[in-house]
């Protein structure tokens, strides 16, 4: 071989190995975080390019439609996939991500970076952050606060001639409902009237068979009249808590709720149905999450001043259904360290203002204590009371199946019509037990 | 009603109309969805859920550029900031009140669909013509029993397999590749194509490559240059048949595959707009998914028809 | 009359038609007998028969064993232990047949096949029906029928999960548009398809025939096209009415054919997963809920995978023995 070829030869070897090893520099500094894809998800890249300009880390997204999130994420997970290095969980997998092992345990890392859960507000550290419920064993970092809450017409509700007629009808004023018989009143008023020549109606509400929908409805109205998942004194203890004179209250109001005042065709509806009935002009109020609240305000069919905001109602108490997620470090990941950075760098007070402003949701009590940040935007206030008043499913390593069970019994009657309130909550006390004795919670 | 001059196999003329106008009402009636599946495509998220349903409307390309692209909502101020927009579909985002962010997965997801498609497609069809010329020439030893238990592969519920198939493939490494996923919908296909193609092979004479090999042909030539020109009807039916199972497959495509591998079905359904789904986007997104295979069956449709006329050759 | 039979093909009488044909190779040299060819039938230089047909066979076989056989035993394995796919390093317990007794036990499974049944019956007679009457129809050979029958083939083209979506889309009471028609043709639009315990179970059934009566027709129009013009002829000449001709010609002769669709069909319906999934969600309550649709909930979001597989397997059993019936009754036909 001539001395030519040899050292050309040489010297593509040197350049091949130089790549591969500026290549393998260029992958070790990335870090793909898994989330929902939704408007936050969108809001979070932007304020990530942040963190890449502080660290150099580049950062890569891995977003799922929220129908395929749970399945692909826990499929993941489950097989020890390497796909994410963070992932935003919904505060549902906690416990079986704590108990199998899929995430990391943060407590270390806080103490060491001085994070303090107690900057934290305290129903999402309990709520995203802790398993065992309640304990000082944290294996997220709170990200995203939301809860369920309502939306309505605020033009609608100023129009003169239906304020008139509201005020004759029932010697108040029509406002946002304070009261869940409030809101019966406002949505039966909005029923079937004719708005700008459109028929319109009450209320969009979750009604949803498929994954979670109908469920993260029902337990705002079960709440409000002093439902409790199980006995507070004895963890597990069910019966007649679930199935209680409480619970049996706020279910048969959410039934008579879907019979009198939703749109014709709500039976299996959940965040985009409800999304798409408001913004059709159909309903005169809406159940969803706060988190889609930013998006609403914007959005130039009922946006801005046509549209308020108002926390769930109440009934002998109030609660709001608690959404959100917790940012996680899998465990099964390589880059496990830049992950914890990603974190340090998300924790930081400053990082939560802009996260606030840029559409996410913050935690952090620095952000949300300030004065003048319920008037900051139009659904800071719902959003701070809602949060003061959260309440959870559970986050069991089971929750799937007791999820599954509620789903099932509540549509049963409350859209199929079957049977009555108490007879579907007995099941579903009947389903819960088997479940826990299947996992040996109960003997 | 017989009317002399013409054959008596003939329909009369009347008999053929009035097969036209019914065939016809239900081509039209059942194509309905599809039209308005289409002029979706062509509207404004708005006009989507108007109701009542408007039949006209104004028409308007953000369905596909939705598809293509993620976006995100500026408020007014952020949007008078910004420099004017570049391209065309860059303004009808602006539009909405919304700025590019970047291009969306689908279509990658789309060349994936091709990839696996067509690709399985051409295993399943190669391998079905092989097995099925074998088992309608040869003895095979239990023939039936083999020709049922390649049936019987296609009775198991994709769901009850998939959790089976998945530790499988996570182990083999096969899992998220386009291997993997071709090679499952050669499998699920090959019991369709072999039943199918048994059949028209069955169809065809023995005695023309008897001949020719009494001509001097072997076996694996008589079969290439006999046998395989007049199975091609039938090749071409399977193959519709096959590339419409494996284009559109989604139970597996969903568990089986996340980010690389995904192919569009478990793509289309999710297509969220802001919040809400988009159903331009998604009509878009059904409309572009539609066309290969109604290209494929179209060019093919000679070959679907003298398939189904086949049988008639013989007089 | 010798009916056309699937597996084995008989020449008639008559000569075989090697002029029809222009490729069959050497034709003059065979005028006289084909017979005389089958004695020679070992090949010269290339692989013996024997080699050739497991050469074939071979791959196909294998890649059936590795895809469809081993999942399977793995599954019938898992059903007799209470392996759950989410805690996969908990000890795998034996549970021996208490899934099978805890799967057969259950109402809501029974409700399930029900509910299944129901789908598959109403669906697959409708889309016979709707099948044949447009396959006789199309048979006619008026004109632009080649165009005409391509284009009902559209919606069998479709993903069925997309399908399902938009249908969603199609029978809401709001926007869609089966209500807009319904209310153009005189029925007072109220009614909503997906929401109401009565009508959902004829959706699925209605958008199930939309998609795949094209299917059906294709194949039973495979089988009028196949049948030999010299019966009619023949029925002809001794004055049959049309409806002698059609019952005793076409319907026996379409027979095996109508059988393949019901196969084919029934076991597509009784697998059916994505569309009804995206329609319904097997709503409302649990009215829709297929067989496969519960089995997706138990496997993939309960995780119960030893309990879902012992339900996959059951449901394997009773497609399987509805297919040997439908397979039996077949070959009954086929011989007369």
């Amino acid at each position: 071989m001539s001395n030519a070829k040899s050292t050309l030869r040489r010297l593509l070897a040197g350049a091949a190995l130089g790549l591969t090893a500026l290549g393998a520099q260029a992958q070790d500094k990335q870090l793909t975080l898994c989330w929902a894809a939704w408007d936050p998800a969108n809001a979070l890249v932007e304020l990530s390019k942040d963190f890449t300009a502080k660290t150099g880390i580049q950062m890569k997204y891995e977003f799922v439609p929220w129908p395929n999130f749970a399945q692909r994420m826990l499929n993941e997970l489950n097989s020890k996939g390497k796909l994410c290095d963070l992932l935003i969980g919904d505060s549902q997998w906690i416990g079986s991500a704590a108990t199998e092992g899929h995430y990391v345990k943060l407590n270390e890392f806080f103490d060491k970076n001085a994070i303090k859960m107690a900057d934290f507000m305290p129903a999402t550290v309990e709520g995203y952050s802790t398993w065992p419920k309640g304990t000082k064993n944290y294996w997220a970092l709170p990200a995203m606060g939301d809860a369920v809450a309502f939306t309505y017409r605020k033009d609608w509700f100023a129009r003169p001639e239906l304020r008139a007629e509201f005020k004759q009808k029932h010697g108040r004023d029509l406002a946002p409902p304070a009261t869940w018989d409030e809101f019966k009143q406002v949505a039966q008023f909005f029923q079937n009237r004719t708005i700008d020549g459109k028929k319109v109606y009450g209320s969009a509400l979750y009604t949803e068979r498929g994954s979670e929908g109908i469920t993260m409805g029902v337990t705002n109205a079960m709440y409000a009249y002093g439902m409790e998942y199980d006995n507070p004194q004895k963890p597990y203890d069910m019966k007649g808590y679930i199935n209680g004179p409480g619970a049996v209250k706020g279910l048969k109001l959410y039934k008579e709720l879907y019979d009198c005042c939703v749109p014709p065709g709500h039976g299996n509806a959940y965040m985009t149905e409800d999304l798409d009935a408001y913004k059709s002009g159909q309903v005169a109020m809406q159940m969803n999450f706060i988190a889609f609240f930013p998006g609403i305000s914007k959005d130039p069919q009922v946006g801005g001043e046509k549209t308020g905001f108002f926390p769930i109602p109440k009934g002998d108490k109030q609660h709001a259904q608690l959404g959100g997620q917790g940012i996680s470090v899998v465990k099964y990941s390589d880059k496990k360290d830049m992950a914890l950075e990603y974190l340090k760098w998300f924790a930081q007070p400053s990082v939560q203002k802009k996260w606030w402003d840029g559409g996410g949701f913050t935690c952090h009590t620095a952000i949300l204590n300030a004065p003048g940040f319920d008037k900051s935007t139009p659904y800071a206030k719902v959003f701070l009371d809602s949060m003061k008043m959260v309440k959870d499913f559970w986050a069991e390593p089971s929750y799937a199946q007791l999820m599954l069970a509620m789903q099932n019994r509540v549509h049963d009657y409350v859209v199929a019509g079957k049977g009555t309130p108490n007879a579907a909550l007995d099941a579903l006390l009947k389903d819960w037990v088997e479940v826990f004795k299947e996992d040996g919670k109960i003997k | 009603m017989r009317t002399v001059p013409h054959s008596p196999l003939e329909p009369t003329t009347l008999a053929k109309w009035f097969a036209a106008i019914l065939v016809i009402g239900y081509a039209l009636i059942s194509l309905i969805p599809l039209v308005w599946i289409f002029m979706t495509s062509f509207r404004t998220p708005e006009d989507a859920i108007a109701y009542p349903p408007k039949v006209v409307a104004q028409a308007s390309a953000i369905g596909y550029v939705n598809l293509f692209t993620t976006r995100s909502r500026v408020s007014a101020e952020e949007l008078a900031a910004l420099p004017p927009a570049e391209t065309w579909y860059e303004g009808l985002v602006r539009e909405q009140q919304m700025i590019l962010a970047g291009p969306s997965r689908f279509s990658d997801r789309y060349l994936n669909s091709l990839l696996i498609g067509f690709g399985s497609t051409l295993l399943s069809v190669v391998l079905g013509t092989l097995a099925a010329y074998a088992f309608s020439r040869f003895r095979v030893p239990g023939k039936d029993d083999w020709l049922f238990f390649i049936l019987s592969t296609r009775m198991m519920p994709p769901i009850a397999v998939a959790i089976p198939v998945y530790l499988m493939f996570r182990n083999l490494g096969l899992n998220d590749t386009h291997l993997g996923l071709i090679l499952l919908y050669t499998v699920v296909n090959l019991s369709l194509a072999v039943w199918l193609l048994k059949g028209f092979m069955d169809e065809i004479p023995r005695e023309y490559e008897e001949a020719a090999m009494v001509d001097g042909y072997t076996r694996w030539q008589a079969f290439l240059k006999v046998v395989l020109p007049q199975a091609a009807t039938g090749i071409a039916t399977t193959s519709i048949f096959c590339l419409i199972f494996a284009w559109n497959e989604y139970a597996f495509a969903l568990l089986l595959t996340s980010g690389t591998a995904q192919t569009s079905p478990p793509f289309i359904p999710t297509i969220i707009g802001e919040g809400g789904l988009d159903w331009p986007a998604m009509a878009a997104g059904t409309t572009l998914f539609l066309l290969p295979v109604l290209v494929f069956t179209v060019l093919l449709r000679k070959h679907l028809l003298r398939g189904v006329t086949f049988g008639a050759i013989r007089k | 009359m010798k009916p056309r039979v699937f597996t084995q093909w008989t020449p008639p009488a008559t000569a075989v038609p090697a002029a029809n044909l222009a490729q069959a190779p050497g034709a003059a040299l065979r005028a006289g007998g084909p017979a005389t060819g089958r004695g020679r039938l070992a090949a010269r230089n290339g692989l013996s028969d024997r080699a050739l047909a497991w050469l074939f066979v071979g791959p196909t076989i294998v890649l059936l064993l590795a895809f469809n056989i081993f999942p399977l035993l793995w599954t019938i394995y898992l059903s007799f232990t209470n392996f759950r796919a989410n805690r996969p390093n908990a000890e795998i317990g034996w549970l021996g047949i208490s899934n099978y007794q805890r799967v057969l036990n259950d109402e809501a499974i029974w409700e399930n096949m029900r509910t299944t049944a129901h789908f598959l019956c109403t669906s697959i007679a409708l889309q016979l029906l709707l099948g044949f009457a447009l396959a006789l129809l199309l048979n006619r050979k008026f004109r632009s029928h080649s165009f005409w029958s391509t284009a009902i083939l559209l919606p069998m083209m479709l993903a069925p999960a997309v399908v399902g979506t938009f249908w969603k889309y199609f029978f809401e009471p709001q926007y869609g548009i089966f209500n807009a028609i319904a209310r153009f043709f005189g029925a007072s639009g109220n009614f909503t398809m997906l929401g109401d315990t009565q009508l959902s179970p004829w959706a699925i059934v209605l958008v199930d025939t939309w998609m795949w009566t094209p299917y059906v027709m294709l194949l039973l129009l495979a089988g009028l096209r196949s049948i030999p013009p010299y019966l009619y002829e023949a029925a002809e000449i001794d004055r049959a009415s049309e409806w002698t001709k059609f019952w005793r010609i076409t319907l026996p002769m379409v027979m095996p054919f109508i059988i393949l669709a019901l196969l084919f069909r029934s076991i597509e319906n009784f697998k059916m997963f994505d569309l009804v999934d995206n329609l319904t969600n097997g709503g409302p309550g649990s009215v829709t809920e297929l067989a496969s649709i519960h089995l997706k909930r138990e496997a993939f979001e309960k995780w119960r995978t030893g309990y879902s597989s012992a339900f996959a397997i059951i449901l394997f059993v009773a497609i399987y023995g509805m297919s040997l019936v439908t397979v039996r009754f077949l070959d009954k036909v086929k011989q007369r």
